[in-house]
C-alpha cells in the first residue's frame, strides 16, 4: 500500500510492516499504527511514521550506537503486552528531539520505543526505576562546547 | 475526586482487579503498593507528563535538514 509520510514523501509499505501500538504513545494515545522507515542506509536513524496521520512522525535512533552502556530492563508487563518470547525479536529505539545546531539533538532514554518484530507490536515503555531522563545529548562534548561558545558571545 | 481515609496496611479496591495498599507512611512520604493486571501501565504522574511533553517536543522539533547533518556527521565518525 502507498503511505504518505511527513519526511519521506510517498512510500510503498506492506501491511505486515505495520506495528500496532495498542495504547498509542504518551500525548498521542490515539495513534496506534506505525511503520519504521530507514532514514538512510546507516542503520542508525529511522522514522517512526504514523500510518493514519501523515503529519505525525518521530525521528528515532539506535541508542546503543551513542550510549554504549545503555540498559533497558523490560518489565513482565511489557513482555506480556508485546507478546515477547525471544530476545532476538526485540528492537529498542530512542525518540530524538532534533535541535539546531544538530549537535544539540537529544535522545529520550527514559522512554524507549520497544518493538517486537515477530508479532508486529510496539510500545513506548516508560522506565520507572532508572536514572535515565528524557533529554540525553547525542554528542555531550560538542553540545558543551556549543553552549560555552554561546555563553562567550 | 473521591477522597478516602486509610491506615497503614489498609487497601482500596478499584473495579474487579486493581488493589492499592498503603504500605507505610513516613512524614510526607507515603509508600503505596499496587496490584493491577499487566495490561495496565502504572506511572509516577510527573514522569508520564514529562514523556508527553518530550514526545510533543520531538514531533514538533527541527527539520529533516538537521537529521541530514546528523547522518553526515555519523558517516564522518
Amino acid at each position: 500500500m502507498k503511505l504518505q509520510t511527513k519526511h519521506l514523501g510517498e512510500v510503498d509499505i506492506q501491511q505486515e510492516e505495520i506495528y500496532q501500538f495498542e495504547q498509542g504513545l504518551p500525548a498521542f494515545e490515539e495513534e496506534t499504527a506505525f511503520v519504521l522507515l530507514p532514514f538512510s542506509n546507516d542503520n542508525i536513524f529511522f522514522i517512526l511514521q504514523s500510518v493514519n496521520n501523515p503529519e505525525l512522525a518521530f525521528v528515532v535512533a539506535n541508542p546503543f550506537h551513542f550510549f554504549n552502556d545503555y540498559q533497558v530492563k523490560l518489565s513482565d508487563s511489557v513482555l506480556e503486552q508485546l507478546a515477547i518470547e525471544k530476545e532476538e525479536d526485540v528492537a529498542i529505539f530512542s525518540v530524538l528531539t532534533l535541535e539546531e545546531p544538530f549537535n544539540k539533538t537529544t535522545a529520550n532514554l527514559q522512554a524507549p520505543i520497544v518493538l517486537n518484530a515477530s508479532k508486529n507490536k510496539g510500545k513506548q515503555f516508560v522506565l520507572t526505576e532508572s536514572d535515565y531522563q528524557t533529554k540525553h545529548s547525542l554528542f555531550p562534548q560538542q553540545a558543551q562546547t556549543a553552549e560555552n561558545e554561546k555563553g562567550g558571545r | 475526586m473521591l477522597v478516602l481515609t486509610r491506615k497503614t496496611n489498609e487497601s482500596i479496591q478499584i473495579g474487579d482487579d486493581i488493589e492499592m495498599k498503603i504500605i507505610a507512611v513516613d512524614g510526607e512520604q507515603v509508600k503505596i503498593g499496587i496490584e493491577a493486571p499487566k495490561h495496565i501501565d502504572i506511572h509516577r504522574k510527573e514522569i508520564y507528563l514529562d514523556i508527553q511533553k518530550e514526545n510533543n517536543a520531538a514531533v514538533g522539533a527541527g527539520s529533516l535538514d538537521i537529521l541530514e547533518k546528523l547522518s553526515q556527521q555519523m558517516k564522518k565518525n
